[in-house]
C-alpha cells in the first residue's frame, strides 16, 4: 500500500531519521546544559535602557499560551475573570511565540520536550521574559532526580521570575506578574 | 455495565482447547503461558460466547523475580471483561507474541511496555521506543533500573 508519493517503507526510513535527529538534538540538549544559567542581576542594578520603553513593555506583555502540566490549569485559572490578569494589561494569551514576550512555563519540562521549550523561547522577539512556574519548572520538584525530567527550567533558558509552590495559587501567579512588571520597569524589588 | 465474568469457567475452556496453557487462575484473572498468548488471545476473540472483541489496557509490572504483562479484554457484545496475565521469568530477553494482529489498540502499549520494561513483543509491526528517546539507555520502569 502505498501512500500518496512515497511508500510505506520510505515513510518508515523518514520517520526513523526524525527520531534519530530528535534524539541528537535531545542528546546534545543534555550536554550543554548540565549547570543552570546564572540568573540575570544586571538588569536590575542598571534598570531598563529607557525607563519609558520600560514603562510602556511592562503594560503591554504578551504571555504564550503554552501548557505543560498541572499548573497550565491555575495558568488558565488566572486569565478567567475571578482572577482576572487583565487588571494587569495582560490578557491577552498568545498561541504562537512570534507574537508573545513573555514564557510561562507552567510545569514540569521533561528532557524530550525540553528541545522544544527551547526552540518556542528562540523564536519569541526581543525583549522577552520567562516566569517559571511552580516547584517543577524551578528547580525539578519531586522529579529532581528523575532521568526524564529537567532539574528546573534554568538549566535550559534565562529565568527572570520563579513562583514556588504545587501548583501556586492564581494569586501567587499574579504576584510574579507584578514582580515582573517592577523588573522591567527596573523598579527595587 | 462490564461485569468481570468467572474466569474458572473461561480457564476450563481454554484448558479445554490448549492443554496446560493456563498456570494459574483466580476468581477474575487467568494467568496463561507466554507462548501460548496468541492462540489462547485468538481463541478468546473468536469463540461466540466470549467474544473479546476489544482490548481496554496493556500494562507491564516488574515483579523482580518475574515481569507480567497484564491485558485488560472486554467485550462490547456481552458486557464482560477479564483479565489475562503472562509471566516472562527471563529478564534478560523477555520476549512475547505480539497482539496487534488481533487488536489493533496494542500497538502504542506494546511499544511503551517495550520502552519502559525491555519486554521484546515479536511480530510487532514497529517495535521501537515511544515515551523515551532513541539511544536512551536502559528501561525506566524496572526495579533495578537505577
Amino acid at each position: 500500500m502505498d501512500i500518496g508519493l512515497y511508500s510505506l517503507d520510505e515513510i518508515d526510513a523518514r520517520l526513523a531519521e526524525v527520531d534519530e535527529r530528535e534524539a541528537q538534538e535531545l542528546i546534545d540538549m543534555m550536554a550543554s546544559s548540565q549547570k543552570p544559567i546564572p540568573d540575570d542581576l544586571e538588569w536590575l542594578q542598571n534598570g531598563p535602557r529607557n525607563p519609558i520603553l520600560g514603562w510602556g513593555q511592562s503594560w503591554s506583555i504578551f504571555p504564550m499560551a503554552f501548557g505543560l502540566a498541572c499548573c497550565a490549569f491555575e495558568m488558565m485559572a488566572c486569565v478567567f475573570p475571578r482572577f482576572d490578569q487583565a487588571r494587569f494589561g495582560m490578557e491577552a494569551l498568545r498561541p504562537t511565540p512570534r507574537q508573545a514576550d513573555m514564557l510561562l512555563i507552567s510545569g514540569t519540562v521533561t528532557w524530550k520536550m525540553a528541545p522544544i521549550v527551547r526552540r518556542l523561547y528562540d523564536q519569541m522577539a526581543e525583549p522577552k521574559w520567562v516566569v517559571a512556574m511552580g516547584a517543577c519548572a524551578t528547580s525539578g520538584g519531586t522529579f529532581a532526580s528523575s532521568y526524564s525530567v529537567v532539574p528546573g527550567v534554568n538549566r535550559i533558558l534565562p529565568v527572570d521570575v520563579y513562583i514556588p509552590g504545587c501548583p501556586p495559587r492564581p494569586e501567587a501567579v499574579l504576584n510574579s506578574f507584578l514582580l515582573l512588571k517592577k523588573k522591567i520597569k527596573g523598579e527595587h524589588l | 455495565m462490564i461485569v468481570e465474568i468467572d474466569a474458572s469457567n473461561v480457564a476450563s475452556q481454554i484448558e479445554q482447547r490448549f492443554p496446560s496453557a493456563v498456570e494459574d487462575v483466580t476468581s477474575n484473572t487467568i494467568v496463561i503461558k507466554g507462548n501460548m498468548l496468541l492462540s489462547v488471545a485468538q481463541f478468546l476473540k473468536d469463540t461466540p460466547s466470549l467474544d473479546f472483541s476489544f482490548l481496554n489496557t496493556l500494562v507491564g509490572t516488574d515483579y523482580l523475580d518475574y515481569i507480567e504483562v497484564v491485558y485488560f479484554l472486554e467485550s462490547i457484545t456481552h458486557q464482560h471483561k477479564i483479565y489475562l496475565k503472562v509471566r516472562i521469568f527471563d529478564r534478560e530477553h523477555p520476549i512475547i507474541p505480539s497482539v496487534v494482529s488481533l487488536w489493533k489498540s496494542a500497538d502504542y502499549q506494546e511499544r511503551e511496555i517495550f520502552d519502559l520494561l525491555g519486554v521484546t513483543f515479536k511480530d510487532h509491526p514497529n517495535m521501537k521506543r515511544i515515551v523515551m528517546w532513541q539511544g536512551f539507555e536502559g528501561h525506566p520502569l524496572r526495579r533495578d533500573f537505577l
